[in-house]
């Protein structure tokens, strides 16, 4: 008994984990270790957000800043009377033009609609365009702009002495409203934001009822046999396929063995100068509509799969047949996970580029796209044509873009989640 | 009638109705019990099949587009398929299809992807699964998912753009070619942390809290409660998840047809352009492509070769999620 007690005794002293001061010591150092794994640990999420940051202000940076404008024509230059040009009226800016511009420049835009027919603003840009003729001979980051700012004119006053610097904002309106040109001073997104729409509406034309459909498939006829299995684990591995690869698909079968019908010489029949056999809004629509697809129906499963069979039962006992429990319990219950899991899935189809440019998005179009059989290109598109061009004004147009992509897809998400909450509510 | 139960005082006109019909029915006919025939509800559940079954269609298209394609490409004369599978150079001008040069492109941009991408996801989601408050991790988690929302080709700008001058600036600018693996292989790490992040931090969250309060009662710090005890019973979730980010990281394709290079080259030098497999199929299906020419089916057979090693990957991926996963109750 006492031998007993004073080996208990014996054992309080030293512990399994060392005598009292070494544990104490040991445990010190423990907590150094998880403070210092703590610290790692919170560096990693923040090298995250550091990249994000890093991103945003890079884009930034190059859409906005100084450039060194010269003209060819000085705007004062063409002012009548002390009237700026920006004052004058038609007929004084069609003289003007007249005067100015070369007769076969002249020529061929009179062939385009006479000049007469255009209104004062056409005309006022033409003059800008044709006459004044500014150039962008260089351009400065946004940070060099406000920071250096005097280095900057230094440099601008030594390498163009002609030259007027002035800070531009590469993202306006001018850039959203017009076609693509070779000129940077005069390129704008029009076309590729207006492709991208066509393309986005084509993908959910196709791609919602298809997924939304084999999403019910699934979750509410499919019984658990082989075939029905291999739906499930092949839409899985679907969504695991690198997007180049349906740009090949879509390359393969949309482009070259439906071209009577993607390029619409079998709906319209009318052969459109614009299109190229088969590489149309079309072709580039139903990529993206099988591209997106697995992400649709995985998201609408889990929607469906979220109503509580309560609900089920309860129309069953109704006597409702099945695909009335479906259509008016189960789908009106599930729509706004649908609606959610549809409009990310839109999102990463608007941000898709490797596809489209297998599919064959034109490098250079500057007509709006006005069917689903014109030729097209999208705003990633135009950003990767943009980045890949070596000029500095094109590098800041690509920024701009950017910024009008993002914008997109920031309105686009706002949607969803208004959507999804105004849904919500009429539910409960 | 007797089946019919008496519920007479709740009912009473339901029951009266439905007793008198029955039984006038019962001295008709024998009632209906079988189950009506509905032609619109079969022809529903038909359509709606077919919409399942066209994933499979799709897959179907994949395989044969690629398979056929590539058919023809290593049938050509030019194209010997042990040549193709052996030698490093890529020069299809004078039909040497030596697929190595590619290959090892993406191999150096996957392999610096995931130098950021595992550890940095890793460790964010241990901090975001085991140390983050729930209010902290509402703030962070939505920007990681920003990350994630970000178009690749953004990505591509960004490397081009600000990874790489960042790198010339470090490393001396006669070292970095202004197209480079490495920058863009960075760049690919940071699109891919979000993935990595997500899914280890589902893995996390799924251990169950009992381990932990077990670890912490037997005095364990929180960090070697994370490491030792959590982070092992999730071992197989996230496997899966580094599996599945090499699979992204080999399949992506805007960063490096921008900041990698455009022209196939044999290098280990992270500092010099070399095309990756996505690069070159964008590069050339990008340019003015003539069909039925051996550059058009080349691509296929690159696009194959780049389906299997995904696939591969994802079925792995999968696997191992599925064999390895700790089940507890």
């Amino acid at each position: 008994m006492n031998k007993v007690s004073k080996l208990t005794a014996a054992r309080m002293e030293s512990t399994p984990f060392g005598e009292d001061a070494q544990l104490k010591r040991n445990l010190v150092a423990r907590h150094r270790t998880g403070s210092l794994w703590h610290a790692l640990f919170l560096l990693a999420l923040a090298i995250g957000i550091v990249a994000l940051t890093a991103l945003i202000y890079n884009i930034l940076d190059q859409s906005f800043g100084l450039v060194a404008l010269e003209v060819k024509v000085e705007p004062r230059e063409l002012a009548q009377d002390g009237v700026p040009i920006e004052e004058l009226s038609k007929e004084q800016l069609i003289t003007l033009l007249e005067a100015r511009v070369s007769k076969g420049v002249l020529r061929r835009l009179k062939a385009e609609q006479p000049l007469e027919q255009r209104d004062r603003e056409e005309l006022l840009s033409l003059v800008y365009e044709r006459v004044v003729q500014p150039k962008v001979v260089q351009s400065w980051s946004l940070t060099d702009s406000l920071l250096k700012r005097h280095s900057v004119e230094m440099e601008a006053a030594q390498k163009y002495p002609s030259a007027r610097l002035e800070f531009r904002s590469w993202v306006n309106p001018h850039f959203i409203t017009q076609p693509q040109s070779s000129d940077p001073q005069l390129a704008g997104v029009r076309t590729a934001i207006l492709g991208s729409l066509w393309t986005i509406a084509i993908t959910i034309l196709v791609a919602f009822p298809l997924g939304v459909g084999a999403a019910i498939y699934l979750e509410e006829y499919a019984t658990d046999n082989a075939l029905n299995r291999i739906i499930q684990t092949n839409i899985n591995n679907l969504a695991g396929v690198p997007s180049i690869i349906y740009g090949m698909l879509g390359l393969a079968i949309f482009v070259r063995a439906l071209e009577p019908f993607t390029s619409g010489a079998l709906v319209g029949g009318v052969a459109d100068p614009t299109t190229a056999n088969g590489r149309t809004i079309m072709s580039a629509g139903l990529t993206l509509a099988l591209l997106v697809l697995p992400l649709l129906i995985v998201n609408a499963q889990e929607a469906i799969r979220a109503v509580p069979n309560s609900l089920r039962e309860a129309g069953y006992a109704l006597g409702a047949t099945k695909w009335q429990v479906i259509w008016h319990h189960v789908l009106p219950n599930a729509l706004p996970g649908i609606l959610t899991g549809t409009i990310l899935s839109i999102s990463r189809a608007m941000g898709e580029t490797a596809p489209l440019i297998v599919v064959g998005a034109s490098t250079y179009i500057v007509y709006d796209p006005h069917s689903p059989f014109s030729k097209f290109t999208t705003l990633p598109v135009q950003i990767y044509q943009w980045t890949a061009r070596p000029q500095q004004e094109f590098r800041n147009l690509a920024a701009a873009a950017v910024i009008v992509l993002l914008v997109l897809l920031l309105t686009l998400n706002a949607a969803a989640i208004i959507m999804r909450n105004r849904f919500s509510r009429r539910m409960i | 009638m007797s089946e019919v139960p008496n519920r007479e005082g709740e009912f009473p006109l339901a029951t009266a109705l439905s007793a008198r019909s029955l039984a006038r029915r019962a001295a008709a006919a024998p009632p209906e019990l079988r189950k009506k025939r509905r032609p619109l509800e079969l022809l529903i559940q038909a359509f709606l099949f077919a919409c399942g079954a066209i994933s499979i269609l799709t897959t179907i298209g994949i395989v044969y587009v690629l398979g056929s394609q590539s058919w023809l490409f290593f049938r050509s004369p030019e194209v010997d398929i042990l040549e193709f599978l052996t030698t490093t150079s890529w020069v299809p001008a004078v039909g040497q299809f030596g697929i190595w040069s590619l290959v090892n492109a993406t191999m150096m941009t996957t392999t610096f992807a995931m130098i950021v991408a595992l550890p940095l996801g890793l460790a964010s989601a241990i901090y975001l699964s085991e140390y983050a408050s729930p209010g902290v991790r509402n703030v962070l988690k939505p920007i990681l998912e920003v990350l994630a929302g970000i178009p690749t080709v953004v990505y591509g700008y960004f490397a081009l753009t600000f990874m790489t001058p960042l790198l010339r600036a470090i490393f001396g600018r006669d070292v970095v070619e202004i197209y480079n693996t490495a920058s863009a292989g960075l760049v690919m790490g940071i699109l891919i942390l979000p993935l990595v992040s997500s899914m280890s931090e589902d893995a996390l969250s799924a251990v169950p809290r009992s381990l932990r309060e077990a670890a912490y009662a037997l005095g364990a710090t929180r960090l070697e409660t994370a490491i030792q005890v959590v982070v092992p019973a999730a071992l197989s979730g996230i496997t899966a998840a580094f599996i599945l980010a090499v699979s992204r990281a080999v399949g992506e394709t805007m960063i490096v047809a921008i900041a990698a290079g455009a022209g196939p080259a044999f290098t280990f030098n992270p500092f010099k352009a070399a095309e990756t497999m996505t690069g070159h199929i964008v590069r050339i299906s990008g340019g003015d492509l003539s069909y039925d020419s051996i550059d058009y089916d080349s691509i296929f057979a690159i696009g194959l070769l780049l389906f299997l090693m995904t696939l591969a990957l994802n079925l792995i991926s999968r696997a191992i999620m599925h064999r390895f996963r700790e089940v507890y109750e």
